[in-house]
């Protein structure tokens, strides 16, 4: 069998230019019918009307350190409304001099929340680096000792007391929650009607009455006398709300776990107490990590209302530095500022729950 | 082999007993707290020489609202007062979760598109506006509308007879005529119409298997009624337009710029987490779904409505109820920025009356009746929707 040759093929023959590259992606992702195409060019018409006009504003024509007085005639955004104030915005009434020790307390918390972030340092001796933390955060907020001037809580504001009240809230809230959510599933009438009473109530209320109960309500259920520091019951507000949602989600939890676990639990033995800890808990609450992360975050939201009831956390302070009238214009800077810092946080958490998700899933 | 004694068990280690013991030992200590709170706080009112009770509702209120919806004056009574801030509540929960809903609706589909520009820029939306506080977002409309927005003498003009400016959102309405009041019954009487023609066109098709085209019977219906009923009672066009007069704008219909700021708050921050629901919902319908639809030859719009929208809906209503009841709550938080809103009202009250316990009480009681009844009609929806397993 000769003569039939078979010419080696010399040139692939490449996929058309329109289905590959930047103009396949385009013709995949943007224009794959009429109306997609319709949609990418009006989208595209309407971002060109927004953006370079934003950016013009935000970046080409601000002003970024100057007075108050220039700003006024200027066109665009006037940052310097920022580095002007940054250190009320952030430090609130803290004593000016004094104001490297929240700083100190703010860095020190940052640095735990990240070294905690790896879960191969999840072990006993970051409990106590916690607890030493902690004191050593409430020690530089207050003062007193060692040579630092003390500073009374009513002069705590802006960011370290939105972290402050944040993060107490969510570390007293979620064990609180999931007592409340075991109650709620217990076989104790008394318990569970007292447990459904409360969650319901709590849940069905916003949190401004609440708030309104603590700053106003409450000094009237204490003894004559006795007074609580007005940040502690707006902290004390702040945990029973949002436990009440952290059992609601706990609850859901410990629904979707079978009935077999609890009876092979039994059947090992074990008492309610021990079941609890080493058999359900465990399980249950890996599987509400996303709607509990959630809740955690509506709660460091939720901290803003404390402006109501007049506590200087970041929100106030930027408020009392817009009712100065040199500033008074630039509203819009400004609460972007603060917008970008909860914004920071926010996708931290909701950034970090994903993750930690995707590590926790053992495929059951 | 007689059977062994009943071993005796002592009562703290019967399982029964203790939990008997418990649970009144627990109700013991809520008791003795609620009668400490309570003796507390009669000694301290009695101490304050603060009236208690209900029966300032009837005294005059003595302060002015901004916007109601029934008339209102300062000689009202402080239980006016408060039906006036409730009904502001309604108003304002009603209309941002009409507007809330549509718009959510379709930044969640925008976010399934397969146009990738569309579905990022819709993921980008619902990532901002999930995760700034919606009490920021108030401050910044307020204030967008009291720096940014112009004054009424140089107030943006849109289109005709709508003028944006500080003092808000103030355009042309149609001249009071009675065709108007007939207009809005015969809307009425064409729903109950509507109601009544497709229950009857379900139960036709179920016997004989004929389809009606009930979408445009429908719609003919609710749009053709009162347009009819408008050409009859001589077709008014007059139209009542404001027009800039000193300071400020006369005639026309004015929306305040507390109302408009709290309402594209709550509507802005709601409908980024009603995405996000209708989103999940439209996802947990598997795609054999729709293929299964199409091959039994339904039309797009009979797969849409038959197959797909009832087994979303399933999954939709109840997180979607309760983003409706989050966003009620929140519109609490025009406090802050001046509507007169219930809690506003109330708080307007326990400021003049001192009667804080009273007050805070009614603000609780509000709220918690409009959850149970959305939690009472999310049950028997549910009930009605629920999975019918053979």
């Amino acid at each position: 069998m000769a003569g039939t040759d078979i010419k080696p093929i010399k040139e692939v023959i490449k996929p058309p230019a329109t289905s590959v590259g930047a103009l396949g992606w385009m013709r995949a992702n943007l224009f794959n019918n009429w109306f997609n195409s319709v949609l990418t060019l009006f989208t595209l018409y309407t971002l060109s009307k927004i953006v370079p006009a934003f950016i013009r504003w935000a970046f080409i024509d601000s002003q970024w350190l100057s007075t108050g007085e220039a700003c006024k005639g200027a066109d665009g955004a006037c940052w310097s409304i920022i580095p002007a104030n940054i250190r009320f915005i952030i430090f609130g009434f803290f004593p000016y001099e004094s104001q490297w020790r929240p700083l100190v307390a703010m860095v020190l918390l940052i640095g735990l929340l990240f070294y905690s972030r790896n879960r191969d340092h999840w072990k006993k001796s970051l409990t106590y680096a916690w607890g030493a933390g902690l004191i050593i955060m409430g020690l530089l907020m207050k003062g007193g000792i060692l040579g630092l001037a003390a500073v009374e809580s009513t002069q705590w504001g802006g960011l370290p007391l939105t972290l402050l009240l944040s993060v107490f809230g969510l570390a007293a809230a979620y064990p609180l929650g999931v007592v409340l959510a075991l109650g709620r599933a217990s076989r104790m009438k008394a318990i569970k009607v007292l447990c459904i009473v409360y969650i319901e109530m709590i849940r069905g209320v916003p949190l401004i009455t609440l708030l309104f109960m603590s700053s106003i309500v409450f000094p009237l259920f204490l003894p004559e006398g006795v007074t609580v520091n007005v940040i502690l019951r707006a902290q004390v507000a702040i945990i029973m709300f949002t436990a009440a949602y952290i059992a609601e989600v706990v609850r859901g939890g410990l629904q979707g776990m079978a009935k077999g676990q609890y009876e092979a639990a039994e059947s090992l033995g074990l008492n309610y107490y021990q079941t609890m800890r080493l058999v359900i808990l465990p399980q249950a609450l890996r599987i509400v990590i996303p709607p509990t992360v959630s809740q955690l975050i509506s709660a460091l939201k939720d901290t803003s209302l404390v402006v109501i009831i007049a506590l200087y956390d970041l929100l106030k302070t930027t408020q009392s530095v817009l009712s100065n009238p040199t500033w008074m214009a630039f509203s819009s800077e400004a609460y972007i500022f603060v917008a970008l810092i909860y914004f920071g946080c926010c996708y931290f958490m909701s950034s970090y729950s994903r993750r930690l998700e995707k590590e926790l899933d053992r495929g059951f | 082999m007689g059977t062994p004694p009943p071993a005796t068990v002592p009562f703290y280690n019967d399982p029964k007993k203790r939990s008997i013991l418990f649970q009144l030992l627990t109700l013991l200590m809520v008791g003795l707290l609620a009668f400490y709170l309570i003796s507390n706080t009669l000694a301290n009112v009695e101490k304050q020489s603060i009236a208690t009770g209900f029966g300032f509702l009837e005294k005059e209120a003595a302060f002015e609202i901004g916007e109601s919806a029934l008339s209102y004056s300062a000689a009202d009574t402080y239980g006016r007062a408060l039906v006036v801030g409730f009904l502001n509540t309604l108003i304002v929960s009603l209309v941002g979760i009409i507007i809330t809903v549509i718009l959510g609706t379709l930044i969640g589909i925008a976010r399934l598109s397969s146009n990738w520009l569309v579905s990022k820029l819709a993921a980008a939306y619902i990532e901002v506006f999930q995760d700034i506080p919606v009490l920021l977002q108030l401050f910044f409309w307020y204030a967008f509308f009291y720096n940014v927005l112009p004054s009424p003498r140089q107030a943006i003009h849109p289109i005709m007879g709508v003028f944006l400016s500080n003092r808000g959102l103030v355009f042309a309405v149609p001249e009071t005529h009675p065709v108007y009041k007939y207009m809005g019954i015969s809307v009425i009487v064409a729903c109950v119409v509507v109601y009544f023609l497709r229950r009857w066109a379900r139960q036709r098709q179920a016997r004989t298997g004929q389809p009606f085209p009930i979408f445009r019977a429908s719609l003919a219906l609710v749009v053709g009624l009162p347009l009819a009923t408008w050409a009859a009672g001589g077709a008014p066009t007059a139209m009542n337009v404001p027009v800039l007069k000193g300071f400020n704008f006369i005639g026309g219909a004015n929306i305040s710029p507390e109302f408009t700021a709290l309402l594209l708050g709550l509507i802005f921050y709601t409908a980024a987490f009603v995405a996000e629901v209708v989103r999940a919902g439209i996802q947990s319908v598997s795609k054999g779904q729709t293929e299964a639809a199409k091959s039994l030859g339904l039309r797009p719009s009979q797969v849409l409505n038959l197959v797909i929208l009832p087994q979303a809906l399933r999954v939709i209503i109840p997180p979607m109820t309760s983003q409706m009841l989050n966003l009620t709550k929140n519109s609490s938080l025009a406090v802050a920025i001046g509507y007169p809103d219930f809690v506003s009202v109330a708080g307007t009250t326990i400021n003049q009356t001192g009667q804080a316990i009273e007050g805070v009480a009614l603000m609780m009681i509000v709220y918690l009746t409009l959850s149970l009844l959305t939690s009472a009609f999310m049950n028997w929806y549910n009930k009605k929707m629920a999975l019918v397993e053979r």
